[in-house]
């Protein structure tokens, strides 16, 4: 299973060596890899269907929980083969649609681990993998929507839906921690188990609360549906794959995922609902006011993950029925429009629908799809539309509260998303034939086929919705947490009050498509309220935080190097004192010292003086020769107190800088005095009162008991296990040897700059320019 | 003694603050150099001092009988100071670099990083 | 550079005295204080005297080779010296081997030994890389 997961990235990446070879007539066979896959998982129906649960688990970072496991139940089976079976047809498409492309190798890479992730996404059991599989969806998506990366409209789009599906991301992150946190284990299957416990924490309004910000922005929800229309800069086969068939449902399933461990609470059922139930209402209403073809379906698509997020909510066994078969329907009618529509605009060279007409005189096999779609979109029977719409109608009906108010809102939104259907799938096939159109040439095979067969396909399973019923929809059910003992998917479930629904929805909506026809007038009408959307107050957000962000980097960052220490001295300033002298007790405990002799006050008093010496003096090279003493004077206080091999380097090291500086000293100017006596006498309060500080602090972690261990294992250790006395050479040629080695290295480096740095001639045209300034 | 020493690492921490903000390059490559002593010094103090006890073995005892200094941070402060060399060093050199090129001592003459400016 | 006669003649003598203590000081530093690091300081140190007396040609002529081939040199030591373990007989990283016997003055000779003259090295060749780089361009 995990090779079937790594198959996409491992294309990937050979096609960046092998890509400039398959760029011609190759492309093709690329479609064979989702075939195989699809393949691959179409075998595992007839176990998945009597109840096995597939499971694998390879180990990646025990000690965290965290490992690659992989689960294959019902749910993931739905989307493995959507996956799989929707890729073959966009790869297979693709090769046609971006025949010649320049970038076509890289867009097949991006399509590939795409791939791989949404597969990773929907069989992961582990919350980690989930969501490293969730974030490489959302980068792949943002590659594949910035596709056109020389448009800024594409590149602004892309950033957009990376944000917002990255925010998402980082909450899914959050709640997997929360989630383990209370549970103590990353895997889904053992939360399971552990519902009980996680609906009682008090952290449960939380967690689902993250859970939602991760769904919610991925599949494109009221407030932040904003993106996927912008998505729809990407190029058709993205739009059709990404953007409706399957990455936009990854939050919808992350939410059927999470049902049986956290549903079936108030908080979730009716959030759901409610969120649910607007984005369904707003989007569908909105495809009234769009002209671009791609732009209505996208709106549709809002609206359809609205219904499914809404149906997750009603919790029922009949609700989760009915979403299983909407998430076919509306893979199937979509797909097939969104393919069709590319077809539209490859061939006419626009997808402004108001200009499209009668195009089945020029190309019957697309319109046929165009039209099978519109119909199974519109509920009509007898395509496995109707299926789904009545069981949706009858899961709605039978809901325990506010059963009316819920059958308007999805009544609306059926009769809404008609109209989107007829708009999208049979307004550019009828009619009269445009004068401008009348040379548009009929498709490629490869272009055609993949709609027709989707549009069929939707045909045959509403003809023989039992095909589906066991081996695909009752799992699912299954592996909602509901019984699905009694699922039985039929076309005719008689003349009932949902009937009388459905017939209202068709006419309706049918009367709709004919009384409001698409058109700029309205487009722009709708366009006023942009203002107020909630895209344009995060654009707006954007803004004002890149200003601040800039006015922040101008003020801290000015260039002056006394400026940054200043703050950051400060800084230390006012917290160590804030905290010392509100926790601290400034006791020292005479006693506990050790004497005064008069060698110690010797060496204190010459490093003191010492340093006053080389702080004040006015020549450089008095500077330098103080400075040595107080290295000195710290030579001797290593002497003092038992440090004989730190004595040794410092003394060696003290000899060297000395003369270091003498050397380079010569060459440089005298001392100037730039600043004013305010400024040195700022900074020496600054500085006297951060070594000040340094000195409390330093008395008050002494006062404080010491924990030796380390230092008496090496102790024990030396001769022991290392054959050495010097327990400081032990630690640093044996016990640290390794730090010893880097350490080496970076001398080596330093050396290495040194060399480089004096050595290196400046080039003619640089010198001039600094000698000019 | 923790007393004295203690001054002395507030000096010496003073002392180099104070030099890193002056506009000298010079003064600011001592202060730096001042600070890393005050830093060494600070680690062997709070690793507490232990006098006429060093961390060798003695003679033919195969582990210690008696107190001895704490060697780790021993060990610490001896690759400090001898990578605060390197660090020494090739500050001095890149002073001086700056110095042949932009021919200013002055800091606040050389505070532009980009071109334009 | 100007330099007084007895500088130059007792620099001469004085070049292989420290020498020889340095490597005394690196070879004992497993028992007593010294070191590869100190040692390798106290090495420059003659080196640098030798300079000053008698021009950084002369002692140029006296290495044979640029001191900067011995950085690479050293760390080639240490590292192989943390590496007989792994390939020799299939221990971790820098893990310790010692010889069974003792050997007179030494004590035990143990690949640890190895790395300390391998620093030792190192510490040689950046201290003079870094002097001699800057008293030439200076």
């Amino acid at each position: 299973m995990l090779t079937a997961i790594l198959t996409g990235f491992l294309f990937s990446i050979f096609l960046v060596f092998a890509g400039k070879f398959f760029k011609g007539k190759l492309s093709i066979l690329s479609s064979l890899i989702p075939l195989g896959l699809f393949i691959y998982f179409f075998q595992f129906i007839i176990p998945v269907s009597n109840g096995e649960v597939i499971m694998r688990s390879y180990e990646w970072i025990p000690s965290f929980g965290v490992d690659l496991g992989f689960k294959l139940d019902g749910l993931s089976l739905l989307f493995t083969l959507l996956i799989t079976g929707i890729g073959f047809l966009v790869f297979f498409y693709t090769s046609s649609y971006l025949k010649g492309h320049e970038y076509l190798d890289r867009f097949y890479g991006y399509l590939a681990s795409f791939m791989g992730a949404m597969l990773g996404l929907v069989l992961s059991d582990n919350m980690i993998t989930l969501f490293v599989f969730w974030e490489l969806t959302s980068i792949s998506s943002f590659f594949l929507i910035g596709f056109n990366n020389r448009s800024a409209a594409s590149r602004k789009s892309a950033m957009t839906a990376l944000g917002i599906t990255g925010i998402g991301g980082l909450l899914l992150l959050a709640g997997a921690l929360l989630l383990n946190n209370i549970t103590g284990t990353y895997s889904i299957s053992e939360m399971l188990s552990m519902s009980e416990a996680i609906r009682g924490n008090e952290y449960y309004i939380a967690v689902v609360l993250l859970i939602f910000g991760a769904a919610f922005t991925k599949s494109a929800q009221f407030p932040f549906h904003f993106w996927l229309p912008g998505a729809m800069k990407a190029p058709t086969p993205v739009s059709t794959y990404l953007h409706s068939a399957t990455m936009v449902k990854a939050g919808v399933y992350l939410l059927m995922r999470f049902t049986p461990v956290l549903g079936g609470e108030n908080f979730w059922n009716t959030s759901l609902m409610i969120i649910g139930g607007i984005t369904m209402l707003y989007s569908a209403i909105h495809t009234i006011f769009r002209t671009d073809l791609k732009g209505i379906l996208a709106y549709s698509t809002i609206s359809a993950l609205g219904i499914l997020v809404f149906l997750t909510g009603l919790g029922t066994r009949e609700a989760f029925l009915a979403a299983a078969v909407f998430i076919i329907v509306h893979a199937l009618y979509k797909a097939t429009l969104f393919l069709v529509t590319g077809i539209i605009d490859h061939q006419t060279h626009t997808r402004n629908v108001t200009k499209l007409a009668g195009l089945n005189k020029v190309m019957l096999p697309v319109g046929i799809a165009g039209i099978l779609a519109a119909i199974s979109s519109a509920g009509i029977p007898p395509t496995i539309g109707f299926v789904g719409k009545e069981l949706t109608y009858e899961a709605s009906l039978h809901s325990e509260t506010l059963v009316i108010l819920l059958m308007i809102a999805i009544v609306l939104t059926k009769i809404f998303l008609l109209y989107a259907g007829f708009v999208a799938g049979i307004k550019p096939f009828t009619g009269k034939l445009p004068e401008e159109h009348t040379n548009v040439k009929m498709p490629d095979f490869v272009l055609w086929t993949p709609p027709l067969l989707l549009a069929l396909l939707g045909l045959v399973f509403g003809v023989a919705p039992f095909i589906i019923d066991s081996p695909i929809i009752k799992p699912v059910v299954e592996a909602m947490g509901a019984d699905a003992s009694e699922v039985h998917l039929a076309l005719w479930h008689g003349f009932n009050m949902v009937f009388i629904l459905s017939l209202i929805t068709i006419g309706v909506g049918i009367a709709l498509y004919f009384v409001v026809k698409p058109s700029e007038k309205l487009e722009t009408a709708v366009a006023r309220f942009e203002s107020i959307s909630p895209e344009s107050i995060l654009e707006k957000f954007n803004r004002i935080f890149v200003s601040i962000s800039n006015f922040w980097t101008d003020f801290f960052q000015n260039g002056y190097l006394r400026n940054y220490i200043s703050i950051i001295i400060l800084f230390l300033v006012v917290l160590i004192g804030y905290i010392m002298f509100g926790n601290t007790r400034f006791v020292i405990d005479y006693h506990s010292l050790s004497r005064i002799t008069v060698y110690e006050i010797t060496a204190t008093l010459i490093l003191i003086a010492g340093i006053f010496y080389t702080v004040f003096t006015q020549s450089r090279l008095a500077a330098v020769v103080a400075m040595g003493v107080v290295g000195l004077a710290i030579c001797l206080i290593f002497i003092f107190y038992s440090a004989p091999d730190l004595a040794m380097t410092q003394f060696s090291i003290d000899t060297l800088t000395v003369i270091l500086f003498v050397l380079v000293l010569y060459k440089l100017p005298k001392y100037l005095k730039l600043s004013d006596y305010k400024t040195r006498l700022r900074d020496g309060i600054l500085s006297s009162i951060f070594g000040l500080l340094i000195a409390t602090l330093a008395l008050q972690v002494i006062a404080e008991p010491v924990n030796k261990d380390i230092g008496n294992f090496y102790a024990q250790n030396a001769y022991l296990e290392a054959h050495g006395k010097n327990v400081v050479n032990v630690i640093l040629v044996d016990f640290r040897g390794a730090d010893t080695l880097i350490e080496i290295s970076v001398l080596s480096i330093a050396a290495v700059g040194v060399f480089g740095l004096m050595k290196l001639r400046l080039k003619m045209a640089d010198r001039k320019r600094y000698e000019d300034r | 003694m923790e007393i004295l020493l203690a001054i002395m690492i507030g000096v010496l921490y003073a002392a180099g603050i104070y030099m890193m903000l002056r506009r000298s390059l010079v003064k600011l490559i001592i202060g730096i150099i001042l600070l890393g002593n005050g830093a060494n010094l600070l680690i062997f103090f709070l690793g507490r001092i232990t006098k006429g006890a060093p961390p060798i073995i003695p003679g033919d005892a195969k582990v210690f009988s008696e107190a001895f200094a704490d060697p780790v941070p021993q060990a610490l402060i001896l690759t400090a100071i001898v990578i605060s060399f390197g660090l020494q060093s090739f500050a001095i050199v890149l002073v001086k670099r700056a110095h042949t090129v932009v021919r200013t001592d002055d800091l606040d003459e050389m505070n532009a990083t980009d071109e334009d400016s | 550079m100007r330099t007084t006669i007895i500088l130059k003649t007792a620099s001469n003598y004085l070049l292989p005295v420290l020498l020889l203590f340095s490597i005394f000081i690196l070879l004992r530093g497993h028992y007593l204080p010294g070191g590869g690091f100190v040692g390798g300081l106290i090495a420059s140190i003659a080196f640098i005297l030798h300079s000053f007396a008698n021009g950084l040609k002369k002692t140029k002529d006296i290495l044979l080779m640029h001191p900067g081939f011995l950085i690479p040199f050293g760390l080639s030591i240490s590292f192989l010296s943390g590496l007989a373990p792994v390939a020799l007989f299939d221990l971790p990283f820098m893990t310790g081997l010692w010889s069974h016997d003792p050997v007179a003055i030494l004590g035990n000779i143990g690949s640890a030994l190895f790395f300390d003259i391998g620093v030792y090295f190192v510490v040689v060749g950046v201290t003079l890389t870094i002097i001699f780089t800057i008293s030439e361009s200076a």
